[in-house]
């Protein structure tokens, strides 16, 4: 019963949107403010009806209703509870409906929140907003219905796939589906702008709060993403350029672009046609990702079993959106008052230099990402693009991203003193080169780029730490001044220092991990050891175990360092069962160092032997650690924000004063 | 500087910036794509030895072979001809007999295929959709090995 009733809101939910799609666009061409009026409700009551189908389909879930076809294929009576409810958007339909009710979600904060907005641009935005839902809703009707009923029904369900029965999994989808579909407010924002012709600075302050959210949310999610492949899928690796994570990387290069080119909009009223194309082509990208993902036509590491047909119908969408927005744009833009011109050596240069690079790099991934399509298409020849290429081309791209990055907060807008900026950056780059002299001292191996990257990485940082100190006037003024300026300082700053603090971290770890990883693989018999890293492994011999839903072998080493006792590892393998399939479980020993990292293998021969690979990878925390500091960051801006999205203000610089 | 000057520096950045991008790409992509095979294309088209490809198929019932250490030995067919394969490394979780597989290595002048990496699926139902076209292609029907032993059928 609560799933027909879920069933029925979801069909209501299409019916509210094809209302909230029409009536507003009309209203705000008529300037008719009963019809714009309309888009409020209907974007609160779109929320209202997804959130019943979603709680529908999470109770069924949790209440293990095998009538339920979704329920039965992807879940289990003894799976532990979290990954009963994590199973809901664990497999195709349910997390469709979760797209859709995080959509509804940004559309209804817009209707909630947007009180400031002219009346047209927001029935114009809820409109634009409410013809995506119309869309993913139409899709998940016709080719996804989590609803469906199994008649008969079961007596069990066949299961999560067991590696997807994880902690990090289980709340990476939520996080990343709130970054992707939070682009969708930019889109909506973008093409009401086309609609009315009008576009100004105001226009990036009420679009910029929205975009940095989302910008957070994929961050955190992708970090959490490769963090699961890293200690789930035990390969030792923590990025394969693998198609599924080039689609979520590639809106996020768009959207940091997005996110820099709004601020010089918001600024300086420059940019700003390019602002509404970036934000276009940035949740086009986000709904190439949801193409590539759920299509399944590009072989990846992480591919399911899909069906071909649901993606010719989110091609369907991509093509139509994308097309559209691009259609209108053509058209549209070039009555739009362009922004004025500016000196190259600036702030905003510097901001434009990191739009053409972040934007080129995303549209090299594409193209890797893309080409093995094309080419199958056009030769009928079946290749794949390997991490060698993104190697190549994204690498050297970014190079000069983060040697720009220190630059451009300690330029001055409008015409800025580049050697007075370096003489500031003196400190940094000397103490940057002298840590990457000792990191090549202590690896003392590995490609002699390495070196060079860590002090990048280190630059990035002191970089940032060097804008916070000129703006303090640290060692310029007294120590109370200091302290008086520190806290006075916008939260935003602080956001800015953190946010790229954050990249540089994730510079170093990646670097570190990338040149000096250390592996062996070998067998191991019982009382065997293997050093890696500095630690010495000692293979204790494998007993089986027993968990809540699968079976285990639990293989034990001691870990010794110099001699010492560390710790025990123990990584297993796993066999789960419902459905039948084994896992890897890893063993890992972090520190600030690096990671230990043991996989087993399978037993050979009976013999009580493991084939067991063990790995040492350097810094490796630091990519993920980096990843939340530039999450917090974007928290921060976004807490200053939310302070003056309230009051777009023009000419007004507001002073504010940071709370205790 | 006037405005004449400032949109030439703007467009020349980004001209100098995709030119060097589109070299990257041109030079990329000759060097590293990796050219997808099944066991009878090799015989077909003559492959030569040495080159880096990836082949793909099912594991052939029965040839799954331990040998020293962490090599591995089995064969890929699709069921018209197989390539023997030797594995050197820990297999994938659902790495199994009559299951569809991608291996990338290089081919040697006997004729046997060195692979450095076997690709592993998350899911058991998936078969790579280079393999299932290919093999679909020749005729070969794909669909039961993917049947669950436990029954429940997938609706």
């Amino acid at each position: 019963m609560i799933v027909e009733f879920g069933h029925f809101a979801l069909i209501l939910a299409l019916l509210v949107a094809a209302v909230q799609t029409v009536v507003p666009l009309i209203g705000a061409r008529a300037r008719d403010v009963r019809l714009m009026n309309v888009a409020e409700p209907a974007a609160l009551a779109q929320l209202a009806l997804l959130s019943i189908a979603f709680l529908a389909l999470m109770h069924a879930y949790v209440t293990s209703d095998f009538s339920v076809a979704n329920v039965a294929a992807n879940s289990h009576s003894t799976k532990p509870m979290l990954y009963k409810i994590s199973g809901v958007w664990g497999n195709h339909e349910g997390s469709m409906l979760l797209w859709v009710l995080i959509l509804a979600l940004f559309g209804a904060a817009v209707a909630a929140f947007g009180n400031n907005l002219p009346a047209t641009l927001k029935a114009n935005v809820l409109a634009v907003q409410a013809s995506i839902a119309l869309a993913f809703l139409l899709f998940i009707l016709m080719t996804s219905d989590p609803f469906a009923r199994l008649i008969p029904a079961p007596a069990d369900g066949r299961g999560l796939n067991p590696i997807l029965q994880d902690p990090a999994l289980a709340f990476h989808p939520p996080f990343l589906y709130t970054g992707y579909v939070g682009f969708s407010i930019a889109f909506s924002f973008a093409i009401a702008a086309l609609i009315e012709g009008r576009i100004d600075a105001a226009w990036a302050r009420w679009v910029r709060p929205w975009t940095l959210a989302a910008w957070m949310f994929l961050t955190i999610g992708i970090a959490m993403g490769s963090w699961w492949a890293y200690y789930e899928l035990g390969w030792g690796g923590w990025w394969f350029w693998d198609p599924v994570e080039n689609a979520s990387f590639m809106p996020w290069l768009a959207g940091t672009a997005l996110v820099h080119s709004a601020l010089v909009m918001e600024k300086r009223e420059a940019l700003k046609v390019w602002t509404i194309l970036l934000a276009i082509l940035t949740f086009s990208l986000s709904l190439m990702g949801t193409f590539i993902l759920r299509s399944g036509v590009l072989t990846s590491v992480h591919s399911f079993a899909v069906d071909p047909e649901r993606g010719v119908f989110i091609l369907g969408i991509l093509v139509l959106f994308t097309g559209g927005g691009l259609a209108m744009f053509a058209t549209r833009a070039k009555d739009m008052r362009t922004g004025g011109l500016f000196q190259p050596v600036s702030r905003e240069g510097t901001l434009v230099l990191n739009n053409l690079l972040l934007v080129t790099s995303a549209a090299t991934v594409l193209i890797g990402t893309l080409y093995p399509l094309i080419l199958e298409a056009t030769t009928g020849d079946k290749i794949s693009v390997g991490p060698p290429f993104f190697n190549m081309t994204f690498g050297p791209l970014m190079l000069p991203l983060l040697l720009a990055m220190p630059f451009g907060p300690l330029l001055a807008w409008k015409r800025g003193d580049l050697a007075g900026v370096a003489q500031r950056l003196a400190f940094a780059i000397v103490a940057a080169l002298v840590l990457g002299v000792a990191a090549y001292a202590l690896f003392n191996r590995g490609p002699w780029l390495a070196p060079f990257g860590i002090a990048l990485g280190c630059f990035v940082m002191l970089g940032a730490l060097t804008e916070w100190a000129t703006r303090v006037k640290l060692g310029a003024a007294g120590m109370d001044e200091v302290v008086r300026r520190a806290i006075n300082l916008p939260r935003a700053s602080y956001g800015t220092l953190l946010a790229h603090f954050g990249i540089g971290l994730m510079v170093v770890g990646i670097v570190g991990t990338t040149a000096y990883q250390e592996e062996r693989i070998l067998v191991m018999k019982p009382g065997e050891t293997v050093t890696v890293g500095g630690y010495d492994a000692t293979f204790k011999g494998a007993t089986p175990g027993r968990g809540p839903n699968y079976r285990e072998d639990i293989a034990a080493f001691d870990i010794t360092r110099n001699g010492a006792a560390v710790t025990k590892l123990e990584p297993s393998k796993r066999i789960y069962d419902a459905p039948p399939q084994p896992t890897t479980e890893s063993g890992i020993l972090a520190s600030w160092r690096g990671d230990l990292y043991i996989v087993i293998g399978d037993e050979q021969g009976g013999s009580g032997a493991y084939a067991v690979r063990a790995y040492f990878n350097p810094l490796v925390r630091f990519i993920w650690i980096g990843s939340l500091i530039m999450f917090i960051g974007g928290g921060l801006s976004l807490a200053d924000r939310r302070l003056r999205v309230g009051a777009p203000v023009k000419s007004r610089r507001p002073q504010i004063i940071a709370a205790e | 500087m006037t405005r004449k000057q400032k949109r030439g520096v703007l467009i020349g950045a980004g001209v100098a910036t995709l030119a060097v991008a589109a070299i990257l790409v041109m030079f990329a992509l000759k060097d590293s794509i990796v050219f997808f095979h099944t066991p009878s294309d090799i015989a077909e088209k003559q492959i030569p030895a040495g080159q880096r490809i990836r082949l793909g198929g099912l594991v052939a019932k029965g040839s799954v072979e331990r040998g020293e250490g962490t090599t591995v030995s089995f064969k890929v067919t699709d069921t018209l001809k197989e390539i023997p394969v030797k594995f050197t490394g820990v297999l994938p979780d659902l790495f199994r007999e009559g299951q569809g597989v991608v291996a990338e290595g290089k081919l040697e002048t006997t004729g046997n295929f060195t692979a450095d990496s076997v690709l592993a699926k998350h899911d058991e139902n998936y078969m790579p959709p280079e393999v299932k076209k290919s093999l679909e292609a020749r005729g070969v029907k794909l669909g039961e090995t993917a049947q669950h032993p436990d029954g429940v059928k997938k609706q």
